[in-house]
């Protein structure tokens, strides 16, 4: 990067230009997010134009190369965009498991006619993604995975279920995760390869969680026919790639808290709980959980800071994304026991137009999932003890 | 900034490294505390910090110092903080060549700063009265007497105050107790006529002492900074404490960690090795990305410390709240995890675990800081 307060200075004009006012409030709903697809629709017309505007500039994916539909920017120039977009409040314009995940481990394994083909309709917003990986019987222990995929020809015929597939009802392709050697030790005979989820044999059946929503699916594959060109990386070395996928799904879980923005916590319980005289939070043990709670808040804000620096100086522990998906789970579920006691008996209404349809009690039962998916808080225990401690038998 | 030291900081993070570790490991403030020793620290090594370069480290270079900053100090400090090597550098180094940096005269510079630098004087902040932290609340009193005041009061654990040439005391010259205005920074001389130092020996086998003030004359040229305007200082130098005692902090916690981890791996039982087991395991993965965390944290004090100094209570109460509780748990883990050894004086783990008890309370405990705050975002 030649000049950085020029590229902060053009970034900045750029955003305060282009983004809309209503884009940079903070999303209060789930149709706040666009997530493309062939089915997509935008929720409103600021939704579109921010949307069209940053996929022209390719800062849908500002790091990835021009070439696939990205922005080209380096790493220095990307944490620029991400600081200018965080002090105005843009919203992202993109949501996408294709961007965060797929993307990744496509630039990494992938080869350059897959990269053609996949990466400029992600970065487009055209094809909508989902993850075939936990199975009924795989779910911490994912490499038991039992889904079958069968040589014939010059394809595979897939057979199986899926299950905690988020979206699949949505998605138009899904990346998956099966077995093409069933005679291998578990994590040697496993494929990474991606279909079309109007491939014939394909079912999906959403499933009714404890918050209400159906965010996820039982997905069911009975004979499904696949091209083996499809296979992402070496057939029977699926593993490296779903590993390496997995590190990018623990960065994107650790993020997932809504760190640091709107009002202090404190000041949002005192709305409910009430002030003293001398404008402390009438509830003296809860205001020690919620300061306490901030201070976890901004230590991982600085570490995750701290995670992007280290990277690029090239000192970073590349099992280090599991240590953050744990903090950062723990702590947004953290976050939402203290909303709910805030909230007291207003944040128990589960349907009413005054709870926005119990929006708060719905989002902390939705956090629960934050440390099950993506891999445990105990599996994320695992990895650290085993691959940065290196204790024995781990 | 980068959340990362600059490679002068690791150069400088190096050279404090192999000196400290060479000269002072745990077995040298062993040796200390078994002798008894009068002055509680090796003044020769104090020379050697000197002549590093350490002592003046935050002295500014027309003074004879290096110029530098909290993150730099605090490199220092996390290295003592891994052999709990006894030295002035927290009390002389960093708090009073920052309150002189900051609060004195060209006068009061002049006369002190280039011996802080150059490793002649020892010098000590008093500023605790009760059991807590509680800056706010100092009663010492100082009233107005002829061309000065008379100074009548007594602190309490004054860190080396019993063996400076210099002490720089928090006094109340209006107002009351709780009040941030009417406080007031003195330069005192220890050997002044009605000042009684007690030295109290600490848990942690470091220096401490307790001060008594009766009728002790200062003339007005002791200010420091202005009269009744002293808490914004006094706030800021606390605050380059803050970060230099998280820093030591930062070093303790990881020198315990990467020893009970070393444990885990050779202790057996039940035919294992002790660090097979899951319930140990996640318990050291816990506190490795506590300690990660916090380092980071402590990191960004000290660079907010540097480089917007007005702002930095908020991320300072962060980084010492953090780096307590951080250093709390793992001198805990690191002797629950160490067994039996862990509870015998021959092994050096008690040693760390007195420090962080000591360092927690220091300049406030995380509870302090917590309470500290929530007051800055009004709850």
């Amino acid at each position: 990067m030649s000049d950085p307060d020029q590229f902060r200075r053009e970034t900045r004009a750029w955003l305060e230009a282009n983004c809309p006012p209503e884009m940079r409030k903070p999303m209060t709903s789930e149709g706040d997010t666009y997530w493309g697809g062939r089915n997509a629709k935008f929720s409103s017309e600021p939704q579109r134009v921010w949307f069209e505007r940053m996929r022209d500039k390719g800062w849908t994916v500002p790091d990835w190369p021009k070439e696939y539909g990205g922005g080209g920017l380096d790493r220095a120039e990307h944490k620029v965009l991400r600081e200018e977009m965080a002090a105005m409040g843009a919203r992202s314009p993109l949501s996408s498991f294709g961007i965060w995940m797929l993307g990744p481990a496509l630039l990494k394994y992938g080869n350059e006619a897959q990269k053609k083909e996949h990466l400029p309709d992600i970065a487009a917003g055209l094809i909508r993604w989902c993850q075939g990986y936990s199975e009924p019987n795989a779910g911490s222990d994912l490499a038991s995975l039992q889904t079958r995929a069968e040589s014939d020809g010059d394809d595979f015929v897939i057979t199986g279920q899926k299950i905690w597939t988020s979206y699949a009802n949505y998605a138009d392709w899904i990346f998956c995760l099966v077995r093409t050697d069933g005679a291998a030790k578990k994590h040697d005979g496993i494929s990474f390869i991606l279909f079309d989820m109007t491939s014939k044999g394909v079912t999906t059946k959403p499933i009714l969680l404890i918050s209400g929503a159906s965010p996820f699916c039982e997905t069911f594959f009975d004979g499904v026919r696949v091209p083996k060109s499809h296979v992402v990386g070496t057939v029977n070395r699926g593993w490296d790639v779903a590993k390496y996928l997995l590190q990018h799904e623990r960065a994107m879980i650790s993020g997932m808290g809504e760190r640091g923005v709107g009002r202090p916590l404190g000041q949002v319980a005192a709305d409910s709980v009430g002030s003293d005289e001398q404008g402390r939070l009438d509830d003296a043990m809860l205001r020690g959980q919620i300061s306490s709670f901030e201070i976890d808040e901004a230590a991982l804000s600085a570490a995750a800071e701290r995670a992007v620096d280290l990277a690029k100086a090239g000192q970073s522990h590349p099992a280090f994304s599991s240590a953050m998906k744990y903090y950062g789970t723990e702590l947004n579920k953290r976050r939402y026991e203290i909303l709910m006691s805030a909230g007291g008996v207003d944040a128990l209404e589960w349907e009413s137009e005054r709870s926005k349809g119990g929006a708060r009690p719905r989002a902390w039962l939705r956090t629960k999932a934050n440390s099950i998916e993506g891999g445990t808080s105990e599996v994320m225990l695992g990895i650290v003890a085993k691959r940065i401690l290196d204790l024995p038998g781990a | 900034m980068a959340l990362v030291l600059t490679e002068e900081q690791s150069m400088l993070r190096d050279s404090a490294r192999g000196l400290i570790s060479d000269k002072a490991p745990v077995s040298h403030l062993r040796a200390l505390r078994d002798a008894k020793d009068a002055t509680g620290f090796s003044r020769e090594l104090w020379k050697a910090f000197a002549e590093m370069g350490f002592s003046g480290l935050l002295v500014p270079e027309n003074f004879g110092g290096s110029g530098l900053g909290a993150v730099e100090a605090g490199v220092v400090m996390e290295e003592i903080g891994r052999t709990l090597m006894p030295s002035p550098f927290l009390s002389t180094a960093v708090l009073a060549a920052s309150a002189l940096t900051r609060g004195g005269s060209d006068a009061q510079k002049a006369a002190h700063l280039p011996k802080i630098s150059d490793g002649s004087l020892l010098a000590a902040l008093a500023v605790d009265e009760g059991a807590k932290h509680r800056p706010l609340q100092t009663k010492l009193q100082a009233s107005r007497s002829g061309n000065g005041f008379k100074l009548n009061g007594a602190k309490a654990f004054v860190v080396d105050g019993h063996t400076v040439d210099l002490l720089i005391v928090a006094a109340r010259t209006a107002g009351s107790a709780g009040e941030r205005n009417g406080l007031t920074l003195f330069l005192v001389d220890p050997k002044s006529k009605g000042l009684a130092v007690e030295r109290t020996a600490m848990v942690d086998s470091h220096n401490a002492a307790r001060i008594e003030f009766d009728n002790v004359e200062v003339n007005a040229d002791s200010v420091l900074g202005e009269v009744d305007q002293g808490g914004a200082l006094l706030e800021g130098v606390l605050n380059i404490g803050r970060g230099a005692v998280a820093s030591e902090m930062v070093g303790l916690s990881e020198e315990v960690f990467g020893r009970t981890v070393t444990y885990l791996k050779e202790r057996k039982q039940f035919g294992k090795l002790i660090g097979e087991f899951q319930a140990l395991q996640h318990r050291a993965a816990e506190l490795y990305i506590d300690i990660e965390i916090t380092r980071a944290a402590v990191l960004k004090a000290l660079q907010t410390l540097d480089g917007d100094f007005a702002n930095a209570s908020a991320a300072v109460a962060v980084a010492k709240a953090r780096a307590g509780t951080t250093a709390t748990r793992a001198v805990q883990e690191g002797v629950q995890m160490h067994g039996g050894m862990g509870m015998t004086d021959q092994f050096d783990i008690g040693f760390f675990m007195k420090r962080a008890r000591v360092c927690q309370e220091l300049f406030g405990d995380s509870n302090y800081h917590a309470d500290q705050l929530a007051r800055m975002k009004s709850y």
